[in-house]
């Protein structure tokens, strides 16, 4: 398409960072792993998000990365109470969203709505687009010819009308994902939780769906939780990203803050370990391997979730004190870090372990 | 990424798959694919779903079902046509020559027994070996691949590995006969970006130290920009551009192969500008017969490219199949 | 027009064609399957000669042709006058086996409804409400499938009294808690999916989405179970009745009655145990035929 750069360079949106739209404080959701045949006893507990604070301004991008089993999307789902968060608190726009009953957070839900990962597991496949987009309307009793409505939405996500007597199998995956997003912003919501977007797509149509999704923002001044593993992906699309590691948060920037200085370790190791499609930029880079995996999240090591795979590991507060998010006097106050070295790795006074660095090839 | 001067161990000519349906049309899944791999280089074959680079590489292998699918061409290794092979000399080959790592390691292992178990009868079965040494062997295997602690693993079944933990294992018992060439379809896809490095890193110390060839199979630009020294770029079965990885990636020629690095985000690129997908989707095809498979999507696309295939051509160190490529860094106007 | 439009509008050129839905691409398939076909035929059949008995039927279910002919020790088998044969009080054999097949079709359908029925019931409660609903229902049916089928069968007519009506209850019961548990199998599975998840994120009430999404994508297996059960149900009421508990009027001809009363007459007579035995095959062939077949259409995993 030659007009690829009529809307060059995305409007920047003005954001106040101060006017926050949601607000996680501490959030904890532990499933309970039961045992016993006759009387079940509680033995112990997954500890899936286990204190996670977060703040999303009005209008503004945040993405959240980080590996499977960090936690991500149950964070995400527990925000919209899909999934009941066992402690910390929720605020929407003023209101605390744990302290509603049923009914009134399914009231809630207008404003909040999911964009999911596998778009063709996420629509009824006896559904047919028109039931799909008018499904919400007619749960929030909303007025008007729905129908016209769901015209509406279809232009907006670029389908044509003619895909209303379609069902979900006879669209392509990219296809899919616009339904997807048309549904969520059906009942005009302010908020979009979108759990792996894009990530089921083919490669080519991946681009797509983050263009639409920026686009949809631009118009209709929507706020976003873009969660990924795809860290150049949340880079692209998100404002603020928050980087997560088995439940909790360990370091949240401004994108470009983030890439430029990584504090984190896990950070570092995670950004170097992307690949880029660059051989120039493969051949001369030098890389942090992490050492084995995720330890399971229903027995977290003590100190500081991180120590037992961080090749920048001190003797001391590591291994037993958990380190809470905080910001470091050289870099902005939005940039936060939940490392007790921060300052020393930045600075270059502590170095990885040798055997954790890859350097490039000498060829 | 060491090249050696001998010549091609495994060398792909016109490898042409169709499968048969009955009362359908048949498909045509792999066009005419031609490659040549040598004794310790790396070839990538990329591709978005639907291009045919997994059922190349199940060609290859002599693992495509023999009712309602055709394999034409040549697949020579070390001289022999292994298509003409008869099956128990392909058996034979076949783990002990060539060896395949899939891309689920969940499915690819026998989830009732012990990844030990698993391991070991590779050796007996390719090399002979009986009991202890086996076991021996095995248990080296696994800590090569940078299986902590493989004394306690061989005991475990599947499921009590992780992601990355099956993964290594596979490659192990890929790695057991020291195979000469090595395929990985996707190895990578299923696990994390901090796991997949661990892993592309282990296959490069693996093909630096045994001189194996391998085949990487993914469809990721990112994967084959520091691992593969010649890359192939596959669109709805036939292969559309092949060049040297610095050549490819610092001028891409086809259009599909510069859309797709145009439309996948950098992690390194500035923010701010919108990507350029490439519009439609890897359904919206052209059968290659009526022109080129990719011009409905094209963005260069003339009147040439419909009407009659565009011919696979060599042009400057490279072979492109597309009859209005980008134009090289000369080329373009100031 | 913005970009991503543009692209959209070339995407979308290409939209497969064919609106159909899932259940009706599965009923095209089975409309192309030749084993399918051999098995509605065989229903097809079966249904007309039960529907259209007294129409095709040479004689009446107690008229007695061939009254004389018989006597202890002959029984005349199959002939020009008499396709069948006759059987021991010198009835048209053919004509008792047409007669039959009402019996047969009207218990196998009305056991197999009331079981579907109570089935659908108890697995919509424990599939839709969960929890402690959930628990008490699934351990009732436990309770009933440790029981063997046919047992509980006789138990239940024998205790009902001899009828055809405690024949159909007592298959009805023991299929209720097959169906119970497939149901709620797949409400269960099908709650967790995606699309269940989507609709709750979207505020949909919790029994909209049970009426609109989980239930009608749940049907499926319970479909094509209500087709092997009518199958079961033909040879479980033929077998109720070879023991003696069928329908308190013993001229009304049914299979099973027909193959317990030829046990004295195996050696002369063998044409009176083959034809009823024939026939309670072929019909319960046809449903497990189509039964079988359906299953492999409505469902993905067994596509060829």
């Amino acid at each position: 398409m030659t007009e690829a750069p009529a809307e060059q360079g995305r409007r920047r949106r003005s954001i106040d960072p101060t006017d926050a739209l949601l607000t996680v404080d501490d959030l904890q959701v532990h499933f309970p792993i039961r045992r016993g045949i006759l009387v079940e006893r509680q033995v112990g507990a997954v500890k899936a998000v286990d204190g996670v604070d977060l703040t999303i301004p009005r209008g503004s991008t945040v993405g959240l990365v980080g590996e499977s089993g960090c936690g991500k999307s149950t964070f995400g789902r527990a925000l919209l109470r899909l999934v009941e968060p066992t402690g910390g608190s929720v605020h929407f726009d003023g209101t605390d969203l744990l302290a509603l009953d049923d009914e009134q957070m399914r009231r809630m839900r207008r404003q909040m709505q999911m964009v999911f990962q596998d778009p063709m597991a996420s629509l009824d496949p006896r559904q047919d687009v028109e039931s799909v987009l008018t499904e919400p309307l007619r749960a929030h009793r909303i007025e008007g010819d729905h129908r016209a409505r769901a015209r509406e939405l279809l232009d907006l996500v670029g389908l044509p009308a003619t895909a209303l007597s379609r069902y979900p199998h006879e669209f392509s995956g990219g296809q899919r994902q616009r339904i997807g997003i048309a549904r969520a912003i059906a009942l005009e919501p302010q908020l979009i939780v979108a759990d792996e977007p894009v990530s089921a797509l083919d490669v080519s149509i991946q681009a797509q769906v983050v263009n639409l999704l920026e686009e949809l923002q631009d118009r209709l001044g929507l706020t976003y939780l873009v969660i990924a593993h795809d860290l150049a992906v949340v880079r692209h699309i998100a404002d603020v990203v928050a980087v997560m590691y088995l439940g909790g948060l360990v370091e949240q920037a401004a994108s470009d803050e983030l890439y430029a200085a990584p504090l984190h370790p896990y950070t570092r190791a995670l950004m170097s370990a992307v690949p880029i499609p660059d051989p120039e930029v493969e051949d001369t880079r030098q890389r942090i391997l992490l050492a084995g995996d995720l330890p399971s999240p229903a027995a977290p090591p003590p100190g500081c979730r991180f120590h037992t795979r961080c090749p920048f590991r001190q003797e001391t507060r590591c291994d037993d004190e958990r380190p809470q998010l905080r910001s470091v006097a050289t870099r902005p106050p939005s940039h936060r870090v939940a490392c007790h070295w921060a300052e020393d790795i930045d600075a270059g006074r502590i170095q990885p372990r040798a055997s954790a660095v890859v350097e490039p090839d000498a060829s | 990424m060491t090249n050696s001067a001998t010549g091609p161990l495994l060398d792909v000519r016109d490898l042409t798959v169709t499968f048969t349906r009955r009362g359908g049309p048949d498909t045509r899944a792999v066009d005419g694919v031609s490659f040549q791999v040598s004794p310790g280089q790396t070839l990538g074959l990329v591709g978005e779903s639907g291009s045919g680079k997994s059922v190349t590489s199940l060609a290859v292998m002599g693992l495509l079902p023999r009712r309602s699918v055709s394999v034409e061409g040549h697949v020579y290794f070390d001289g022999d046509d292994l298509l003409t092979l008869p099956r128990d000399r392909m058996r034979d080959i076949r783990g002990r020559d060539m060896a395949m790592v899939f891309q689920d390691p969940m499915t690819s292992l026998n989830p009732v027994v012990p990844i030990g178990v698993q391991v070991t009868e590779v050796f007996e079965r390719h090399q002979d070996m009986t009991g202890e040494a086996a076991r021996k062997a095995a248990a080296e295997l696994l800590d090569r691949v940078g299986i902590p602690d493989p004394g306690r693993r061989l005991k475990e079944y599947p499921h009590q590995l992780s992601g990355g933990m099956r993964q290594r294992a596979l490659i192990a018992m890929a790695l057991a006969c020291r195979p000469r060439v090595l395929i990985a379809d996707e190895p990578t896809t299923a696990l994390d970006v901090t796991i997949q490095a661990q892993i592309l890193e282990l296959l490069k110390d693996l093909v630096q130290d045994t001189g194996a060839a391998l085949i990487m199979i993914t469809h990721d630009l990112g994967v084959v920009a520091g691992l593969c020294d010649t890359v192939h770029v596959m669109y709805a079965g036939r292969v559309v551009e092949s060049a040297g990885r610095r050549e490819l990636f610092a001028e891409p020629r086809h259009p599909y192969t510069g859309g797709l690095l145009a439309s996948v985000p950098r992690l390194d690129a500035p923010r701010g500008a919108p990507l350029q997908p490439i519009p439609g989707s890897p359904t919206d095809v052209l059968s290659w017969p009526d022109g080129c498979a990719f011009a409905p999507r094209c963005p260069n696309r003339i009147d040439a490219c419909t009407g009659a295939p565009p011919p696979l051509e060599a042009i400057g160190g490279r072979t492109l199949r597309c009859v209005n490529p980008l134009p090289t860094a000369e080329e373009v106007p100031a | 027009m913005s970009l991503s439009q543009v692209e959209a509008a070339t995407e979308s050129d290409q939209l497969e064609p064919g609106g159909a839905n899932l259940r009706r691409a599965a009923w095209r398939r089975l409309r192309r399957d030749p084993v399918a076909l051999v098995g509605f035929a065989l229903i097809a059949m079966f249904v007309l000669v039960a529907i259209l008995a007294p129409l095709i039927a040479p004689y009446g279910p107690r008229d007695q042709p061939g009254a004389g002919l018989i006597t202890p020790t002959t029984i005349p088998g199959p002939s020009a006058e008499h396709w069948f044969g006759l059987d021991e009080q010198g009835r048209d054999e053919l004509s008792r086996i047409i007669y039959g097949a009402r019996q047969s079709l009207l218990v196998g359908v009305v056991a197999m409804l009331l079981g579907m029925a109570g089935g659908l019931v108890l697995g919509m409660l424990a599939g839709a409400f969960g929890r402690w609903v959930d628990t008490v229902v699934m351990r009732i049916v436990d309770v009933m499938l440790s029981i063997p089928g046919l047992l509980m069968a006789i138990a239940i007519a024998a205790v009902l009294g001899q009828s055809l009506t405690s024949v159909m209850i007592a298959i009805a019961v023991i299929n209720v808690p097959i169906f119970a548990r497939l149901l709620r199998g797949q409400m269960l599975s099908q709650r967790e999916s995606d699309y269940v998840l989507a609709a709750r994120s979207l505020g949909v009430r919790h029994r909209s989405i049970v009426l609109s999404h989980v239930l009608p994508n749940s049907m499926s297996p319970v479909i094509v179970q209500a087709t092997l059960t009518l199958a079961t149900a033909i040879i479980e009421a033929a077998a109720l009745s070879f023991l003696g508990l069928g329908g308190a009027d013993p001229s009304v001809p049914e299979w099973g009655r027909m193959l317990a009363s030829t046990q004295l007459y195996l050696a002369s007579a063998p044409h009176l145990a083959l034809f009823p035995g024939l026939a309670i095959v072929i019909a319960a062939l046809g449903f497990t035929l189509v039964g079988e077949r359906l299953r492999e259409a409505l469902d993905p995993k067994y596509r060829r």
